[in-house]
């Protein structure tokens, strides 16, 4: 238990740390990276809490690929980020008091759903730990079982997001470059009368 | 010193409140503001998996999936519209953004 409590506080600390470092690095890049620890940390949170396949999933989705398709924005556009971070102070206050509202209403949620315990179920203590693995089953066998029975048309839809992302992602940043292309059009238009010449070449010498 | 339901949901509301605060403070940069949603996002996930397990039912981690689905395809999106408005505009400042205003 007191492994489990260490391994918990580690990786909330350093996730945490990770998110503020995200919203208060100078270089985006950094940014970005420290985005990278804050997921790996949270599938380590997903991984005690017993949700190994969303763990994985967190890893390969977020850390390789929405991460990665970060940085590689970040590097490819060409932006004076020292610029972007001039009044960085100036929406402190404000920013500040919307974050401490926000989270005194959290912990006024958080605290009463434990200051009442009436409303507390019968699994348990508040315990958030995984239970055992009923017929020996593991997460993501389960998960899969009521995934694509339960669950199937909002999987499908899930899919139909994902498509439509890739098309839009793809649509929006296509360019047609300077490309030869057959204009029916113009083709349809010429007339002899501009596309022919008629040159008179007398015998013995060129053009 | 056992870990409960209240510490990840704690530890969610956290991560969800750096998310809201980052969107305040980087204003001009659109980048970061995406990089906070994504946090504010992640904190979602953990509130969705920690109920799950502590209510023994397997259908927050499928909703869990379904906010990552979402957060991909929102970022390859986001992505996508940052790297054509640079590309006319030459710029990504959010204060710039205001050719519809009239």
């Amino acid at each position: 238990m007191i492994l489990q409590a260490l391994i918990f506080y580690l990786f909330a600390f350093v996730a945490i740390g990770a998110g503020v470092m995200v919203i208060s690095a100078r270089n985006p890049v950094h940014s970005v990276l420290f985005l990278i620890l804050a997921f790996f940390n949270s599938a380590g949170l997903f991984v005690l809490m017993g949700a190994e396949f969303l763990a994985t999933l967190l890893v390969v989705v977020y850390v390789g690929a929405v991460a990665v398709l970060f940085l590689f924005v970040v590097m490819m556009l060409d932006i004076d980020f020292i610029r972007l971070r001039e009044g960085f102070l100036q929406y402190l206050p404000i920013g500040g008091l919307m974050g401490l509202v926000l989270l005194a209403e959290l912990a006024v949620l958080v605290g009463g759903h434990f200051m009442a315990p009436a409303i507390e179920d019968s699994h348990g203590a508040g315990a958030a730990v995984p239970g055992p693995a009923i017929g020996g089953i593991t997460n993501t066998e389960a998960l899969g079982r009521i995934l694509y029975t339960d669950y199937v048309y909002i999987f499908q839809a899930a899919g139909l997001v994902l498509l439509v992302a890739m098309i839009g992602a793809i649509v929006l940043t296509l360019r047609h470059r300077d490309v030869r292309r057959q204009r029916v059009a113009d083709q349809v238009a010429r007339r002899p009368e501009e596309s022919v010449e008629m040159v008179k070449v007398p015998t013995g010498s060129g053009v | 010193m056992t870990i409960g339901l209240g510490h990840y949901l704690t530890v969610a509301a956290v991560l969800f409140t750096l998310g809201l605060f980052g969107i305040f403070l980087n204003r001009k940069n659109v980048i970061i503001i995406l990089m906070s949603i994504e946090l504010m996002l992640l904190a979602v996930n953990i509130n969705l998996v920690a109920f799950s397990t502590h209510l023994q039912d397997l259908a927050g981690q499928v909703f869990a999936m379904f906010v990552l689905t979402v957060a991909a395809a929102e970022a390859a999106i986001g992505l996508a519209i940052l790297v054509v408005y640079n590309r006319n505009r030459g710029s990504i400042e959010v204060e710039d953004i205001n050719m519809m205003k009239g």
